[in-house]
């Protein structure tokens, strides 16, 4: 059933942040107020539109809704063909709000024009890829995201950032190059049975495959997501990216662009190639373990504030492809929501590191001392990250975190037993680090550069605090528009490979809540 | 019967046995306008000069006039078109002049790389102090070769073309004559230019040899009912064309002339060799293989591969290590030749439509660069180290930006006309089944992707050089950036009519 709106909601969600991104590049140099203001707006209305949908979303639909399909290369069967259902749905509406405060929060000065007009162009690609229902669409919007952050970490990043955006384009690029001949490989196998050439995400995931042709087909296409997320041993690109970029684009590589990964996982992994999904399963979930267990022990020598944050993002995405790859209601579901947990408390981390890092122009936790005392709300603000980020009961990661255990130990017991050690790390590394930077009695070159909160960046964070706290007290509105896809996509899974047990139990998630 | 066997078909003329006078085949005015145009048109340019004596030429006047011809014979190809489209195509002048939508297609692409190259020509020529008219009218001529080898429809008419093309060009390479490296670049592509042409004709010979004719019709005609399994004549024969043609694109291990001649060549007419050749080059490779030689695939179609993967990636690899501009885009030119090749080598429908669209694509991307790079030189057309590149986005922002666009869309980055190009070709090349050749084309892609982003780095993220001193794009070069910016976004964001324009000039 489809809500009666004419008013075409997921282009405009793609397209107000290109028609932004026009208007910021031709407004004149020398206003960069206004610059800044121009882009907030755009990126507020685009906000406004996410949330628009959320509350318009039909909640216990499986299905897609707000569907937009219009022809664009008919030679090839290519459409504009947009769609959200309850795995994409969080993640449009985290999009939505990250950008804004990507744009608020952090105080850049240098070449604003261009900065700000790079962030709505990635923020229309980042749209593009979670509303893509067509491989060619999906295909142009993963690859057009690059090419802002590769100038926004390029341009407005730290040290070393030509290395690293070099490296961050190129892991990528090669990664959905062969993705790119794994597409066009399904469709002319599609082609052959059906003989219709579509790129359709709808028509492909009926494709009759081989199991062995699907099986390699699903290789180059994880390939692609796997380094995308990353997972371990392929993440070596993402501490560097993560650590040069500038905040905002932190905030967004580490909030959005690695769900791009993950959400691939689901979306075209399992949707396409539902067979190759479970018997990868094992590999996969043992990746995971180890990027929790490596993230997490690498993240806690670091010396580097941002570069710690980095790492930990690498131990989260491995629960989220945990939770992604045993196949069970809860699991999964928790894999969904936990990808919106990372995005609001990892966004946060990057935001509170930048804002330390604009006072001290250090990273370095060993330069840096008894901040509590100076900065008592950035402190406090960042304990409240911190512990969502780790997971404590009452906040949103810890939602997350319990449903992929739990769904886990449901399939796979021994993977979910290692991986709970992660969470004991997590704390360890997370407390060591604060214990480091904000306990203790500050010292002179601290005394001086640092100070507390402003008004512009309190109210900037204040919306992913709150969400925190909400998602941690009462995720039940986030997890009933979640799990109806997430059952559709199971039972997509089981129907396709038949191997998956019922061990879809809907009551764990109930108890859960 | 024997001795029509043994008259080449090219000769045109016939000698009729019993009044022993020599009858001409009816001329088709219509079929071959587009040539007349362009090269009546450099002849009228040349004695118009030279009758009124003009020796301070005003801005832009040949320019204008060279886009003016050029444009008109692009406009001739109308009445081919609808020929083409009410059914009426086909062979004309004896059969040695195809009029299809094949031969319409590619005209177009080098009647708009004259037009380009003149554009950007003019303040170069006035900015080296070289202003004459015989840039444009060797253009012009050179363009006129490369439109009778896209329509040429009988092997000695395509060595005519080939001839035409390349001689004007070896001129052009040595145009600028104060500067060494130009006479080298003219020296060494005429001598293995011309050294290819040997190789070329030889091959024509042997051919001719093996099938009894030179037109590619009656060569389609005599391999399509009879076997010739094992031929080492016709085997020999296509490998001599194929050499002589990869010559002509660059295709490694041919493309040796490629980085010295790009790099000594004007900036200009280095643009017009990257679009016209090669497009000229391609058109000859695909009228003769997969058209005519389609029976002998099997023959041809392994060494095509290798080629193609061979271009892709030494291309790309040794595109890596230049220090130079115009050597690094030699070296580009050579990849794109390498993946224009896989069209080639499907040796399907779908193949040879990407190679066509690609070919249009690439035409306007690598005008648009030469453009960019002719404005960066600046006086003396030496300054092409890539640190003079530094800061180029500070120095002169738009001319940043529109590099920046026409290197991603040599990267194949979405949304420009190179994307739509590779993708193209790659489609074709899984549809035909070679995964293999479609996973190293991708793969070096990647590798090209680096020394593209390499000069974005350099433009955005280095300091220029202290004593760079400012750039103002010249008026000729704005117009020439506008129209190829404009259509590698149109043809990148909305192809459907493009690709529906290269299914059409389909070789049937």
């Amino acid at each position: 059933m489809q809500p009666s709106v004419s008013f075409p909601i997921l282009s405009a969600l793609v397209l107000v942040p290109v028609i932004g991104a026009i208007v910021v590049a031709l407004l004149p140099k020398s206003r960069a107020e206004i610059v800044k203001l121009v882009g907030l707006g755009f990126s507020l209305i685009t906000a406004a539109m996410a949330g628009w949908m959320l509350v318009a979303f039909h909640k216990g639909e499986a299905g897609y809704q707000f569907v937009s399909k219009h022809a664009w290369i008919k030679t090839w069967g290519i459409s504009w063909h947009l769609g959200v259902d309850g795995i994409s749905l969080f993640l449009i509406v985290l999009t939505g709000l990250l950008f804004p405060i990507a744009i608020w929060g952090p105080d850049e000065r240098r070449d604003i024009k261009a900065y700000i007009a790079w962030i709505l162009v990635l923020e229309a690609g980042v749209m593009g890829v979670f509303l893509s229902l067509d491989l060619f669409l999906f295909f142009v919007f993963f690859e057009i995201v690059l090419v802002p952050m590769y100038f926004l970490i390029g341009g407005w990043g730290h040290e070393n950032r030509v290395y690293a955006a070099l490296k961050f384009f190129l892991y990528t690029m090669a990664g959905s190059a062969v993705m790119l001949v794994a597409m066009l490989t399904l469709v002319f196998l599609n082609k052959s049975h059906t003989g219709v050439m579509t790129f359709d995400l709808l028509e492909l995931s009926k494709a009759n495959l081989a199991t062995s042709t699907a099986r390699w087909l699903f290789l180059a296409f994880a390939l692609a997501f796997a380094i995308k997320v990353p997972v371990f041993p392929l993440h070596t690109w993402l501490p560097d990216a993560h650590t040069e970029a500038p905040t905002a684009g932190s905030v967004v590589l580490a909030g959005v662009m690695l769900k791009m990964g993950t959400y691939g996982l689901l979306r075209f992994g399992m949707g396409l190639f539902p067979e190759a999904s479970t018997w990868i399963a094992p590999a996969m979930l043992t990746l995971a373990v180890i990027g929790i267990i490596y993230g997490a022990l690498v993240a806690t020598v670091q010396s580097d504030l941002k570069r710690l944050v980095a790492y930990s993002s690498v131990a989260h995405l491995g629960f989220i492809i945990m939770g992604t790859y045993a196949f069970t209601t809860p699991s999964l579901t928790g894999g969904v929501i936990q990808m919106v947990n990372h995005g609001l408390s990892t966004g946060a981390l990057f935001l509170l590191v930048g804002w330390i890092y604009e006072r001290r122009h250090t990273r370095q936790i060993s330069e840096l001392k008894g901040l509590f005392k100076l900065a008592p709300v950035l402190g406090g603000v960042f304990l409240l990250v911190m512990f969502s980020s780790i997971g404590l009961p009452g906040l949103n990661g810890f939602v997350g975190e319990f449903l992929i255990l739990i769904g886990t130990f449901a399939s796979r017991r021994w993977w979910a037993v290692v991986a709970g050690t992660g969470v004991i790390l997590a704390a360890l590394y997370m407390l060591w680090a604060f214990q480091r930077t904000f306990h203790g009695e500050p010292d002179e070159v601290n005394r001086d550069h640092m100070h507390d909160l402003t008004l512009r960046e309190r109210l900037s964070i204040a919306p992913l605090l709150m969400l925190i706290v909400f998602l941690g007290v009462y995720p039940k509105p986030v997890l009933e528009r979640i799990e109806p896809s997430v059952k559709a996509l199971l039972i997509h899974v089981e129907n396709g490979s038949g191997t998956v047990e019922s061990r879809v139990s809907s009551g764990v998630v109930e108890s859960a809540e | 019967m024997l001795g029509a066997l043994l008259t080449p078909s090219a000769f045109l003329a016939q000698t009729d046995a019993v009044t022993d006078r020599i009858v001409t085949p009816h001329v088709d005015w219509v079929a071959i306008a587009p040539t007349m145009i362009l090269i009546g048109g450099a002849l009228l340019l040349l004695l118009a000069s030279s009758l009124l004596r003009i020796t301070r030429p005003p801005k832009y006047l040949y320019a204008g006039s060279s886009a003016l011809i050029a444009s008109a014979a692009a406009l001739a190809t109308e009445k081919h078109w609808e020929r083409v489209r009410h059914g009426r195509g086909g062979a004309f002048i004896a059969n040695a002049v195809k009029v299809d939508g094949f031969s319409v297609f590619l005209t177009v692409a080098i009647c708009a790389a004259i037009a380009l190259a003149a554009l950007i020509a003019d303040d170069y020529l006035r900015r080296e102090r070289l202003d004459g008219v015989e840039f444009y009218v060797l253009a012009l001529l050179s363009g006129g070769g490369g439109v009778i080898m896209v329509s040429a429809n009988d092997l000695i008419v395509l060595f005519l073309g080939l001839e035409v093309l390349s001689i004007a060009l070896y001129v052009l390479a040595g145009s600028h004559v104060r500067r060494a490296e130009s006479q080298e670049a003219a020296v060494k592509y005429f001598v293995l230019g011309a050294f290819s042409s040997a190789v070329f004709l030889y091959g024509i010979a042997l051919t001719y040899g093996a099938t009894g004719s030179t037109n590619l019709g009656e060569i389609t005609n005599y391999l399509s009912t009879h076997v010739v399994f094992g031929n080492g004549l016709l085997v020999a024969g296509m490998a001599l064309l194929l050499v002589g043609l990869g010559f002509k694109i660059a295709a490694v291990p041919f493309h040796m002339w490629a980085p010295d001649v790009y790099q000594g060549s004007p900036t200009p007419a280095t643009g017009f060799m990257a679009a016209a050749a090669k497009t000229a080059g391609f058109a000859g490779l695909l009228r003769v293989f997969v058209s005519a030689m389609a029976t002998q695939r099997l023959d041809w179609q392994p060494i095509v591969w290798t080629l193609a993967v061979l271009s892709m990636v030494i291309g790309s690899v040794l595109a890596v290590m230049q220090t130079d501009i115009k050597r690094m885009l030699a070296y580009s030119s050579i990849s794109h030749a390498g993946f224009i090749l896989i069209g080639v080598q499907a040796a399907t429908q779908d193949g040879v439509s990407g190679a066509l669209f690609y070919l249009m694509a690439y035409t306007f991307i690598v005008l648009g660069s030469f453009a960019v790079i002719t404005v960066v030189a600046r006086q003396g057309d030496a300054a092409h180290t890539l640190d003079t590149y530094k800061g180029l986005a500070r120095r002169q922002p738009i001319l940043a930006l529109v590099f920046t666009l026409f290197l991603f869309a040599q990267a194949g980055v979405p949304l420009t006309s190179g994307f739509v190009a590779k993708f193209g070709v790659i489609q074709a090349a899984v549809d035909a089944h070679s995964y293999a050749l479609a996973i190293i084309a991708m793969l070096s892609a990647v590798v090209a992707a680096f020394f593209y982003l390499r000069i974005i780095v350099l433009m955005y993220m280095a300091d220029p050089e202290a004593d760079a001193p400012p750039l103002t794009i010249p008026l000729g070069v704005g117009i020439v950036l506008v129209v190829t910016v404009a259509f590698t976004l149109f043809a990148g964001i909305l192809p459907q009519s493009l690709i529906d324009f290269a299914k059409s000039a389909v070789l049937s």
